[in-house]
């Protein structure tokens, strides 16, 4: 069987690494001109700021590191930025579209 | 049932559950095309590979009337509706039965879906699978696995009594293991009904238990066999209620560790169901015979005529097929329905429902409270739920028209 210890939340904080696992699946739809998260059962619907963060979303990259890139881009404060996106990423990881 | 996102991303669910499909996914910005005119893409289809399944739920959401394996699509047929699904817009697959692993082309099937872009999601009763071929699946490209179960495992014989399949919860459970070792994204689908709502709280820690990223608690919808077999699954509306604030409870408790999506009986709901998220809206259904249906129970209503994928281009049947058009939008509403405010919330409910219990599919369902049939419907299930259970009527070719004598079915467990 897989785990032996009790399955905790993932808590997304400024050193989290979040990655979509390979079966979270964002992609474009031409047809409909919009992009879409396929996930088991589930469909989301991103606007194009979670698309950008998702994109960026590598397993490598931590939050911080993320919420600075978007800073520069989007000439921002990147403490406001960085408290938007571990919202989000919070949110998804409890649906199970992000995982840290 | 979805939560409102505080943020940048908004949920839909394409969910199958032994009773229903739910389809509300958020459409993007609105055209301003006449909306009678807009047809939109369906995003989920319900494929029925087979109506082969070993096991025997007294609650199958197939029709009394099984199809048989000599008028199955073929491997290449099945693989065309694939091609063509996706070039309809649908975007997940859903590889249900009967028993989809029953086809010895589930592979080829998978694969050719997920070549075309479709995200492929197996719902398996799992005792006919082995671990190569689970690994083989993933190869193929298959996205996701739902397993039902009936019972925990430490009530493995209400288990295997209720699906008719002696050793089938334990085989499900290695199963679920092979899954989570795979690397798979797990679902455990649990019809709830009479026989096993003591256990939704047990249910949901085994689900947790087995890796699940998400569990369904799928209260029974009565048609079909559970119609059939409504008098002994039934619960009662105070079980009801109890498993739903244990479904509220645990859902806080397990954030971020399980997701639960429950699936309300209508018998005990507020409201109708929007049944497929609106008729001809967003889900396709096919049968084993390549019947294109807008929902799975749609035979039900007796005077629709359906096309099959082996004649007709699915977008074809999609946009103009006799049925799909019958009962798309909100046109073809009586009152009270006609100008309810909830008509493009619920679409006046289940049209197979009304049909079955008013004799016209365009009525107003009767698990709506503005039905003139409304309180007698209510009435069976409060009558139903606290008599003794009858013994079930399994689910098995010609079971629901039982002719005594011709009866070689194996092992069936006592009911």
């Amino acid at each position: 069987m897989g785990e032996t210890t009790p399955r905790q939340r993932t808590v997304i904080t400024t050193d989290s690494k979040p990655v979509m696992p390979p079966y979270i699946k964002m992609r474009h739809d031409a047809g409909r001109n919009r992009w879409l998260i396929l996930a088991p059962e589930r469909l989301f619907d991103p606007d194009a700021i979670a698309v950008e963060v998702l994109k960026l979303c590598d397993g490598a990259r931590s939050v911080g590191d993320i919420a600075g890139i978007l800073s520069k881009e989007y000439n921002a404060p990147v403490e406001d930025i960085e408290v938007d996106i571990i919202t989000m990423l919070q949110d998804l990881a409890d649906k199970g579209v992000v995982k840290a | 049932m979805n939560e409102s996102a505080p943020s940048h991303v908004k949920e839909g669910t394409v969910t199958m559950d032994t009773g229903e499909m739910r389809c509300d996914a958020t459409s993007g910005s609105e055209t301003s095309l006449d909306p009678s005119c807009a047809v939109r893409a369906p995003i989920g289809l319900l494929a029925e590979l087979t109506h082969r399944c070993p096991l025997q739920c007294p609650y199958c959401s197939n029709p009394l009337e099984l199809e048989k394996v000599n008028v199955e699509l073929t491997t290449e047929e099945w693989q065309k509706v694939m091609r063509q699904a996706a070039q309809l817009g649908i975007l997940q697959v859903h590889l249900s039965g009967g028993e989809p692993t029953a086809r010895r082309d589930l592979e080829e099937i998978v694969k050719t879906a997920s070549e075309a872009g479709l995200y492929t999601n197996l719902i398996t009763a799992a005792v006919l699978l082995k671990r190569d071929r689970l690994e083989k699946l993933k190869e193929c490209g298959l996205d996701h696995v739902q397993i039902s179960i009936q019972d925990v495992d430490t009530e493995a014989e209400n288990a295997d009594r209720i699906a008719g399949y002696k050793g089938g919860s334990a085989k499900k459970k290695e199963v679920a293991g092979w899954v989570r070792e795979l690397g798979m994204p797990l679902t455990i689908n649990a019809p709830i009904h009479r026989h096993n709502i003591h256990s939704v709280e047990a249910i949901i820690n085994y689900a947790v238990e087995l890796g699940a990223g998400r569990v369904e608690i799928a209260h029974v919808q009565y048609y079909a066999w559970a119609l059939k077999n409504r008098a002994s699954l039934m619960p009662t509306r105070e079980a009801f209620m109890e498993a739903a604030r244990i479904v509220e409870r645990e859902r806080e408790r397990l954030k971020g560790i399980i997701v639960i999506d429950a699936v309300v009986p209508d018998y005990y709901a507020k409201y109708p169901k929007p049944c497929m998220g609106g008729w001809g809206k967003g889900i396709i259904n096919i049968t084993p015979s390549g019947r294109v249906l807008p929902c799975h129970a749609a035979e039900s209503i007796t005077h629709l005529e359906f096309d099959n994928v082996k004649d007709r281009p699915l977008a074809d049947i999609w946009l103009n097929g006799s049925a799909f058009q019958k009962y798309r939008g909100t046109s073809w509403m009586k009152e009270p329905c006609r100008t309810c405010p909830r008509r493009e919330i619920d679409y006046g409910g289940c049209r197979c429902q009304a049909f079955a219990l008013t004799g016209d599919a365009a009525n107003t369902d009767p698990a709506c409270s503005l039905s003139p049939m409304h309180e007698a419907w209510a009435k069976v299930a409060e009558v139903e739920s606290h008599q003794s259970s009858p013994a079930f009527v399994y689910r098995r070719p010609g079971g629901a028209t039982p002719k005594p004598e011709i009866k070689k079915t194996p092992a069936t467990s006592d009911a």
